[in-house]
């Protein structure tokens, strides 16, 4: 039953990682990405899916899908009506989903954040409806599939598996969030295991929304760069799969990774800008620390959500640095938006995934780009590639709408 | 385990801004009247059912942050507002907190068209002004902003069903001590891009508008006289489970329903799309409201409008407990049942035991 739910267990589980699915413009899976962000590899490119000719920047970081879909349990039919956000889902579930050893099983729940779901569709049965209105092929189609809980349905048909759908829209928060919703369902014992994750594909009418606020950089995106001048769009998916401890051990599953902290609050100063001093923020930050069980001196390295432009970037730094205090001026800070862009929906699950790199691998993403840091920034900026000892990290996720989310995740050894 | 209130219910629809309206058009049984919306390349209009205009501007749309805001937030900060009325705390109290979860299945359709075709036209003058609420969190937010002292949010998107998976939510969130107080609310608006689409769907279905909210809170001497008995779990239509079963699954788990009890069914005019809850609920002679039947397919704003409905009518001593019964369109079926808080069920007791 959803009401009343299980008792709470008298001491949370232990919540850790068995398996994680990556997609971004760097490529497909855990090995290409944590290449590319070892390096500071930048993944932009004129955009190829719609036309941008009339549009102040031109340029994103676009995801090439595989022309051989890898074998699930979808027919060719459900595979092509899903659009591209749909498919990147799938791919990066599927990869999570077999790293854990997955099998068919009911009662699995899926907690996924995105902003647009299936836009494209959404934007193909708008056209039609305008420029040919009396053409119905195609449109019952577009107007289900289009919906995000088809999307989540069809993961399910594709691995054989069933159970609660949770879809979290929460803007660029939604990814960090879904990943907390799910570390709260296993904590609290409602579930033993949960896939979650974030996703999002690059659409027009999105595109279109940034560059129309002039908030996507004309030249490169510098994350708390003074001179920073806007965000890059990009697209992506990623997906974990959350265990309790216990279980992960019965089953003998390797573990990448362990998540100790969530914070979560709604920032109410305005729909699309951060209280100039990321109350918010620091706010999130408090929470998941006071959660995990670790002070701001035990974090190794802030995954920062730093899309790059004026506002976010200065409120974001002065909430980093007024939360990490004396650690700030040697805490390693960067953003990976750098690289592949703000995925959106899918943004707080990539560097989810990014966070649990960095733990594994004992590296530390640069932005390559970086030149001048902000006056607010208190705490140094990644900007060469370089390995260190990464035991806790922190990752920041923030939303139009004004909702922050904050994880923290520790290495697993 | 703690016990979770209905402490105020909010709705706007189709039949007017409160909740008062709606048990009014629910109590007639006799579908509102559709108005006509035309639809770009067609000479015949849409049929759909619009939450009608006062004769006076709402007083919270002077606030600056709903100043442009589309109709899908004033409906639910309107639904809101009504629903935390009941509250009969101060929610501005400076330790008071809020939790907000919305849910919706569409959205903010109306600007997404306007800011897309704008596109279309031109990108270069795609108005910046609009984009922002094309996003699901701007209602979310705009209520939140609103009602201050919102300590937590979240928008959850999906089909009607997950209306209930809010509540829960809502319900976790007051056991965890996370919130004082959990307003959930459901909302959609309509455009001719989704009368469309329903005609493509389904050509008997009215698109309609509106809001529906629920107010929960812990403690018992804030309701309204409503207690949270019991949510079934989510029974997804899969590959294994089609949608029938679903309902089926679902119907068993709520348990038996008596005669004394109030069934608030997602049951529209589409046979088709009705067939799985019908069959569900074949056995079931209890007394019945439809809301759909009356005031058209709301979406989020449906099964809204379902549970307000059955909280309306335990909260004015019309039944002694109600259930709610929410089969999705392409997610999931979940069903629930509000009894009067007079009856002061323990936790263990299961749905199916629970005497009006």
């Amino acid at each position: 039953m959803l009401f009343p739910p299980t008792p709470s267990p008298v001491a949370p589980p232990r919540v850790v990682v068995t398996g994680a699915g990556i997609v971004t413009a760097l490529g497909l899976g855990w090995e290409l990405n944590a290449e590319g962000f070892r390096a500071g590899r930048r993944a932009f490119r004129p955009v190829t899916h719609f036309d941008v000719s009339r549009q102040r920047v031109k340029i994103a970081a676009e995801v090439d899908l595989p022309e051989n879909f890898p074998v699930t349990k979808l027919s060719a039919h459900q595979l092509h009506r899903l659009d591209r956000a749909g498919k990147m889902l799938l791919l990066a579930a599927l990869a999570a989903w077999r790293q854990a050893g997955g099998e068919p099983r009911e009662n699995y729940p899926l907690v996924l954040g995105t902003t647009a779901g299936g836009m494209t569709l959404g934007e193909a049965y708008y056209r039609q409806a305008v420029r040919t209105p009396q053409r119905h092929r195609g449109q019952p189609t577009r107007s289900v599939q289009y919906q995000a809980q088809v999307q989540a349905r069809a993961v399910f048909d594709a691995l054989g598996c069933s159970g609660p759908a949770t879809i979290i829209s929460n803007a660029c928060a939604s990814g960090g969030n879904a990943i907390g919703h799910a570390f709260d369902l296993i904590r609290s014992g409602q579930a033993e295991c949960v896939l979650a994750g974030g996703y999002d594909a690059v659409g027009e009418l999105v595109f279109s929304g940034f560059d129309s606020l002039q908030a996507l950089s004309p030249t490169v995106c510098r994350p708390f760069d003074a001179k920073r001048d806007g965000l890059a769009l990009g697209e992506g998916a990623a997906i974990l799969n959350l265990e309790t401890l216990d279980r992960a051990r019965r089953r003998g599953a390797e573990i990448l990774g362990e998540v100790i902290g969530y914070g979560t609050a709604i920032d109410r100063h305005h729909l699309t800008q951060p209280h100039p001093q990321g109350n918010t923020t620091l706010t999130v930050m408090k929470q998941a620390c006071a959660n995990a069980r670790v002070t701001p001196a035990e974090i190794d390295y802030l995954n920062a959500h730093g899309t790059g432009t004026v506002l976010n970037d200065a409120s974001e730094a002065l909430a980093i640095s007024e939360w990490a205090g004396s650690r700030a001026a040697t805490l390693p800070v960067s953003s990976t938006k750098a690289s592949i862009g703000h995925l959106l929906g899918g943004a707080g699950a990539v560097e989810a995934v990014i966070s649990l790199m960095t733990l594994r691998e004992q590296w530390l993403p640069p932005e390559i780009e970086f030149e001048t840091p902000d006056a607010a920034c208190k705490f140094p900026i990644v900007q060469k590639p370089q390995d260190a000892r990464v035991n806790v990290v922190l990752s920041n996720s923030f939303g139009f709408g004004g909702v922050n989310a904050a994880l923290i995740f520790r290495r697993w050894a | 385990m703690s016990r979770v209130f209905v402490a105020g219910l909010g709705a706007v629809s189709p039949a007017g801004w409160n909740v008062a309206a709606l048990r009014a058009a629910l109590a007639e049984n006799e579908p509102l009247p559709v108005q006509p919306l035309a639809r770009p390349g067609w000479e015949k209009p849409l049929n759909v059912r619009l939450v009608p205009n006062l004769a006076t501007r709402l007083e919270f749309l002077a606030h600056p942050r709903l100043r442009r805001s589309s109709p899908i937030t004033h409906y639910a900060a309107a639904a809101s507002l009504e629903a935390l009325a009941g509250l009969r705390v101060d929610p501005a109290a400076k330790s008071f907190r809020l939790g907000v979860i919305a849910c919706l299945q569409s959205g903010c359709v109306q600007y997404s068209c306007r800011f897309y075709d704008e596109t279309l036209k031109n990108p270069a003058t795609a108005s910046p002004l609009v984009f922002p609420e094309t996003v699901h969190a701007a209602p979310t937010s705009h209520v939140a902003a609103l009602l201050e002292n919102v300590a937590l949010a979240q928008t959850l998107v999906g089909d009607p069903s997950i209306f209930l998976q809010g509540i829960a939510l809502g319900a976790q969130w007051l056991a965890e001590n996370r919130v004082d107080a959990c307003l959930v609310f459901g909302a959609d608006e309509t455009n001719w891009i989704l009368a469309d689409a329903f005609a493509h769907l389904d050509r008997r279905a009215i698109a309609a508008a509106g809001a529906g909210a629920v107010c929960l809170c812990r403690d018992g001497s804030f309701s309204a006289g409503v207690e949270l008995a019991a949510i079934t779990d989510a029974h997804v239509f899969s590959a294994r489970q089609n949608r029938a079963q679903a309902s089926q699954a679902m119907r068993q788990q709520l348990g038996k329903i008596s005669t004394g009890e109030l069934l608030c069914d997602g049951l529209g005019v589409s046979p088709r799309a009705d067939a799985a809850e019908h069959a569900a609920f074949a056995d079931c002679t209890c007394p019945r409201v439809s809301p759909k039947k009356v005031l058209g397919e709301g979406m989020m704003a449906a099964a809204a409008w379902q549970c307000v409905a059955a909280c309306d009518a335990v909260a004015e001593n019309k039944f002694a407990s109600a259930s709610v019964s929410l089969v999705g369109s392409n997610q999931q079926a979940i069903g629930a049942r509000f009894v009067c808080a007079e009856f002061g069920l323990s936790a263990a007791a299961p749905a199916g035991n629970i005497r009006p």
